[in-house]
């Protein structure tokens, strides 16, 4: 490619943040160049900078230093409409998309020109089909699959002709079979000449489809290499800049405990347009081993978890079994007696309360056990004490017990969470999407403490959408597709195509979609 | 037959003052925004245009004026709601005490005055038909002023891309934000377009539907066209269709007796908030209807930068 | 071009600092609303201000005054923490009054008990109780706003009593005006000072005020509150009873506003009259954002707003001032104080 002007330029760019400690910047000094046709990954774990990188690009937000070069000419982008007029189009991680409205109506509302609605629907059908990412403009956005949605954002981003795509971690909520899609959408677009930034931690994935990968560590450019050529393993080392060290499993510690959890013909019932009931799940967990349920959000895990949690009664009491008693018709409370603890996906707003200092939130979940409240009143000196020991025992980074919840970083929070959770020694624990958003060093303190915890006697029982991490812990795992749960099979005798194919809904010849427990 | 023609027509002049209040806090509530100073804002209405009109600058002016009222006191919830970040409820609750106040205090010199009504505008030829003529064609200028934007913001909002854009605010501003629409902006000028619209239902009760000032006179309507907004799941045509309703209501206690009902009249003058409270109950029930209808952010804080 | 910024710990100084921001903002709107209207505007100001509390009586009057503010402040506040608005305290209010008048024009024996003032004030809290009781039904079982429900009801309340004292309650000796027989003696609150008409009420206030903040700061029912206002969904995850939270706090407003209510009519006034209250049950509402939530707040703003009410009175005696000002005054002084609280959470920044 001798002789080819790059795309895109990127020199010294610094961003710092107001109230961000001096020596530590969101961006320090980085350098990129895309070249035409060019499949770019941007590698770093959750913190590291990248968002804030191609937030700038993209107009967002803009450099305190550094230049910008587009196409060989010095550009300043004030905004998101100016990059769109270069030609830079972003698919965000967070869609930007309005429920109630039309694949048709959420798409004019991103073009800056949409024109007629009779000819942006054919426009939409036509580029849609052209990628692969067929689209129906008339459906309401509420109806579509997230996989759907994304195609939504996509085809959007295509209409204004981008010669850069940035893709901001696009394979997080897809099944292995819809990320194959993608890849294939995303190497027609390269062969047309546009460049693409694509952002990922998924180290395999980099591998496969991207020419070339940067690495960002603490706001900083930290590498630069061929992911044809690197292992992941080397990546990730890169990515956290020391020896990376995977969880001990202790398998010869994994015994036939009795079972804590028992789900047996559960269905929910719910009226809410948006949600996806679950139907017949049955499952066990026994004490001492770990089960995972992979899934791509919107296949009905919230519905199951707000059923085993308490937050939803079920219409029988023994399609839920904590150990060994009929929990259908009680709520948090009393299953948390019964030895139930719980770690919801959304931290702030349900695990915790965001104004709320930490040692209030240590009696959020902590107030049946411990001696937190006694006689209708709230012990204040044991619940900060209570919260000083989760901090000090998990190595949650805080000011101290009165530090809101909300000003935590988000793996702190969530070791935080786990934490609380744990103390409250319990014989069952649900934890859904343990490790999302988390950084590296936290998610791999968050797994062990969660292998440790089976391995003590607690059964687990884990939901995420990240299978590497669900394969890492588990002992069996199941699927949840369109409401309905698999069978849960040993990690060990499965693959994560055949978990992808089951999460996308394709059933094997052994019937593994039928439920057993 | 005349008197049912006479009945009705009670109901549609009843209707008009909840018609503009519910058809105004509808485009807010749309974008985003619930304003419950709807009360306050009616009556700084009527007040203003009471005042312009017994001042002797003629009915349009007066009309212009009430309308400028209600925007001017919307425009005070605006900036404390949309750039203060104060909480809606409580901010609604001000204005309406507010505008209560500030009414009465204005409008004490012209306690008890007499004032000419708003002139009929007879459609001609129309409102020579017998019947449908007096029922469709007799009113004066606001009623059709009414009637013409229920139907110009139902094409407003199915058809045009300022439409859709208001729609979108109200029901992701994050996204919307993200998308580049100036929130803020959107919903500033929907809370203005909403007070001014209070406006024009408070100066209507004054103008041309009991043509007088008296204290609170609106009395409670605005709180009923909040409940109307809600009965007619956001959309301008059934606003139409619950304002008749609710006109009807209003009217009970005037016919009921001549009607032959003997029931005190302080229970008639009830069957409006009644009716109210059991259209709510109704209307609420259906959790599903409401979560597919409703603008998904009202009353939800917007920050930019959060 | 200033802009707000996101503070990271919620500023203490502006918490406490913000109720007095606004009240010395509301008083130089006044000053300025007072030179409009043609008063001179310092001369105003001392009679609305400072002339009632210069004699005994003035101060005892501002006690009369705050005492049902508070009274219904401190129930709507303990709810509006747990985001439940109830905008009708004014309605029931009106039918505690009704209630406890019933036992007082009705149900004593003829040479009088000692029991009779206790029942009229249960019968009071009942009162405004069953009132407040039905939007939290509508609430609870089927969705609907209780703020719409519980103003709606405030009309229908106001209408009843004015049915009651127009027709069978009226006093046949009355000179047909609207207005109940005369409680008999046994039946009036008897007042606290020679010379006042404090009475019991205001000490049932103050212990109201007390057991509002034990309940809120202390207690877990405090803390569940507290959650199911900041977060409903961690209240759920918690699981903490939300729909007995909800009834909790709509049948304490309304029985403190019943009590209130019965305060009003067997204290200052003595009988059942259309007029049983000047707005306390909506100004309630301003005194408990004035106190921030906060029962000691909450006892200060009932102070600061029974004297716009007082106030207003002496200044229209003695300057022909409109009474209508107050209303404004209370409005403007929850418009200031909520724009006082973003510097709360945000800070003013220049530049961009």
């Amino acid at each position: 490619m001798q002789g080819v002007t790059p795309r895109l330029i990127l020199k010294d760019i610094t961003k710092q943040f107001p109230g961000q400690f001096p020596g530590c910047r969101a961006n320090d000094g980085i350098d990129l160049t895309l070249l035409p046709g060019e499949i770019h990954a941007l590698l770093g774990e959750n913190g590291a900078g990248k968002s804030t990188l191609v937030k700038i690009i993209y107009g967002i937000l803009h450099a305190d230093e550094g230049e910008i070069l587009w196409e060989g000419k010095r550009v300043a982008i004030a905004n998101p409409a100016a990059a769109r007029a270069l030609g830079i189009g972003m698919v965000f991680q967070h869609f930007s998309l309005f429920e109630s409205l039309t694949v048709a109506e959420n798409i004019a509302l991103g073009l800056d020109k949409p024109g007629k609605m009779a000819a942006l629907a054919s426009r939409i059908i036509s580029v849609s089909e052209r990628y692969g990412l067929p689209l129906d403009p008339s459906r309401p956005v509420h109806s579509l699959s997230v996989g759907e949605r994304q195609r939504v954002e996509i085809v959007r981003s295509l209409l204004g002709e981008p010669r850069l795509l940035i893709m901001d971690e696009p394979t997080s909520v897809l099944t292995p079979q819809e990320v194959e899609r993608l890849f294939a959408t995303l190497r027609l677009l390269a062969l047309e000449g546009r460049s693409i930034l694509y952002i990922s931690h998924k180290l395999e994935e980099i591998r496969v489809l991207c020419d070339r990968a940067t690495v960002l560590r603490g706001g900083k450019l930290a590498a630069f290499c061929d992911p044809a050529t690197t292992s992941a393993r080397q990546m990730a080392e890169m990515m956290i800049g020391s020896e990376l060290t995977s969880p001990n499993r202790h398998p010869e510690a994994l015994s036939e405990g009795e079972a804590l959890l028992e789900i047996h013909g559960l269905h929910t019932t719910s009226n809410d347009p948006f949600a996806t009931n679950v139907k017949d799940a049955a499952l066990s967990v026994r004490a001492g081993e770990i089960v995972g349920i992979a899934g791509v959000a919107g296949n009905g895990q919230a519905e199951l978890l707000s059923a085993l949690s308490g937050e939803v009664l079920l219409p029988e009491p023994g399609m839920v079994r904590i150990c060994g008693q009929a929990a259908g018709h009680m709520g948090p409370r009393a299953r948390r007696r019964l030895g139930l603890a719980f770690v919801p996906e959304e931290r702030l707003g349900r695990g915790a309360v965001p104004e709320m200092t930490l040692a209030d939130n240590a009696l959020l979940s902590g107030y049946g056990s411990g001696g937190l409240v006694r006689r209708g009143l709230v012990r204040f000196g044991k619940t900060r004490r209570t919260a000083e020991k989760i901090i000090e025992r998990f190595g949650v980074s805080a000011r101290g017990y009165g530090s809101q919840a909300r000003s935590l970083s988000g793996g702190n929070l969530q070791k935080f969470i786990i934490g609380r959770e744990i103390m409250q020694k319990p014989r069952l624990l649900i934890v859904a999407q343990p490790t999302w958003g988390v950084d590296a060093g936290a998610a791999a303190s968050i797994h062990q403490a969660l292998i440790d915890m089976a391995r003590s006697g607690t059964a687990v029982l884990v939901v995420s959408q990240d299978l590497d991490e669900l394969f890492a812990l588990s002992d069996r795992i199941a699927v949840i597709h369109g409401g309905i749960l698999s069978e849960a099979i040993p990690a060990a005798n499965s693959s994560i195509e055949r978990i992808g194919l089951l999460m996308g809904g394709v059933y094997d010849q052994e019937g593994a979609s039928h439920a057993s427990a | 037959m005349i008197e049912t023609v006479a009945i009705l027509v009670s109901m549609v002049l009843a209707a008009t003052p909840l018609l503009f209040a519910a058809l105004g806090e509808l485009v807010t509530e749309k974008s985003g925004v619930l304003n419950l100073g709807v009360e306050g804002m009616m009556l700084a209405g009527a007040v203003t245009g009471f005042a312009v009109a017994a001042s002797g600058y003629g009915p349009w002016a007066a009309v212009l004026a009430a309308a400028l009222a209600g925007a001017a006191l919307s425009s005070i919830f605006a900036l404390l709601t949309l750039l203060l970040l104060a909480n809606q409820v409580a901010t609604g609750l001000a204005l309406t005490m507010f505008g209560i106040g500030l009414s009465a205090l204005v409008g004490k010199p012209f306690l008890g005055m007499p004032l000419e009504a708003l002139p009929a505008l007879p459609i001609p030829l129309l409102s020579d038909i017998p019947l449908l003529g007096p029922l469709l064609f007799r009113y004066d200028g606001m009623v059709y002023l009414a009637v013409a934007l229920t139907i110009a913001l139902h094409l407003f909002f199915r058809h045009t891309r300022a439409g859709l854009v208001i729609r979108a605010v109200g029901e992701n501003h994050d996204a919307a934000h993200a998308l580049g629409f100036p929130v803020r902006r959107i919903r500033f000028s929907c809370v203005l377009f909403g007070g001014a619209m209070a406006g024009l239902g408070g100066a209507y009760l004054s103008l041309a539907y009991t043509p007088m000032w008296a204290q609170n006179m609106t009395a409670g309507r605005g709180w009923i066209a909040l409940a109307l907004v809600v009965f007619a799941t956001w959309k301008p045509l059934r606003v139409l269709a619950g304002a008749l309703l609710f006109g009807g209501f209003t009217m009970a206690q005037l016919h009921a007796q001549g009607l032959g009902i003997a029931v005190p009249p302080e229970f008639l003058a009830m069957l409006p908030y009644l009716a109210t409270v059991l259209v709510l109950v109704l209307i609420s029930r259906d959790a599903t209807r409401i979560r597919l209808n409703a603008p998904a952010c009202i009353g939800k804080l917007f920050h930019p930068d959060d | 071009m200033l802009r707000l910024e996101a503070r990271p710990h919620p500023s203490t100084a502006a918490l406490l600092l913000s109720p007095v921001l606004a009240i010395g903002l509301t008083l130089l709107a006044g000053l300025i609303l007072f030179a409009l209207l043609g008063f001179d505007p310092v001369k105003t100001l001392t009679a609305y201000f400072i002339k009632p509390l210069d004699s005994l009586y003035g101060l005892s009057e501002l006690t009369v005054k705050a005492t049902p503010l508070l009274l219904c402040a401190i129930g709507l506040a303990l709810g509006f923490r747990a985001n439940i608005w109830n905008i009708g305290a004014e309605g029931q209010l009106i039918m505690g009054a009704v209630a406890g008048s019933g036992v007082a024009l009705f149900l004593r024996p003829e040479h009088g008990a000692a029991w009779v003032l206790p029942a009229m004030f249960l019968a009071g809290a009942l009162g405004g109780m069953a009132w407040a009781s039905i939007p939290a039904v509508l609430k609870l079982r089927f969705n609907a706003s209780e703020i719409l429900t519980s103003l709606m009801l405030t009309y229908v309340a106001d209408l009843f009593l004015r049915w009651l004292v127009n027709g069978p309650w009226r006093d046949p000796e009355g000179y047909n005006f609207p207005q109940s027989r005369m409680f008999e003696p046994d039946a009036i609150i008897p007042p606290l000072l020679d010379g006042t008409r404090l009475g019991f009420g205001a000490v049932l206030a103050l212990a109201v005020a007390l057991g509002g903040w034990f309940l809120l700061s202390r207690t877990f029912l405090g803390f569940q509150i507290k959650v199911i206002g900041l977060t409903a969904a961690a209240a759920g995850y918690a699981g903490f009873n939300s729909a007995r939270i909800t009834w909790m706090s709509l049948l304490l407003s309304g029985g403190l506003a019943g009590i209130a209510g019965l305060n009003e009519v067997a204290g200052p006034i003595g009988q059942l009259t259309p007029f049983v209250s000047p707005g306390y049950g909506f100004t309630a509402i301003i005194v408990a954002f004035l106190g921030r939530l906060h029962p000691f707040g909450i006892l200060l703003a009932s102070l600061m707003l029974a004297l716009t009410y007082l106030g207003g009175e002496t200044a229209q005696i003695s300057l022909g001032l409109p009474v209508a000002v107050t209303s404004v005054f209370q409005g403007m002084l929850l418009f200031f104080l909520l724009a006082c609280e973003v510097l709360i959470r945000y800070r003013l920044r220049a530049g961009r």
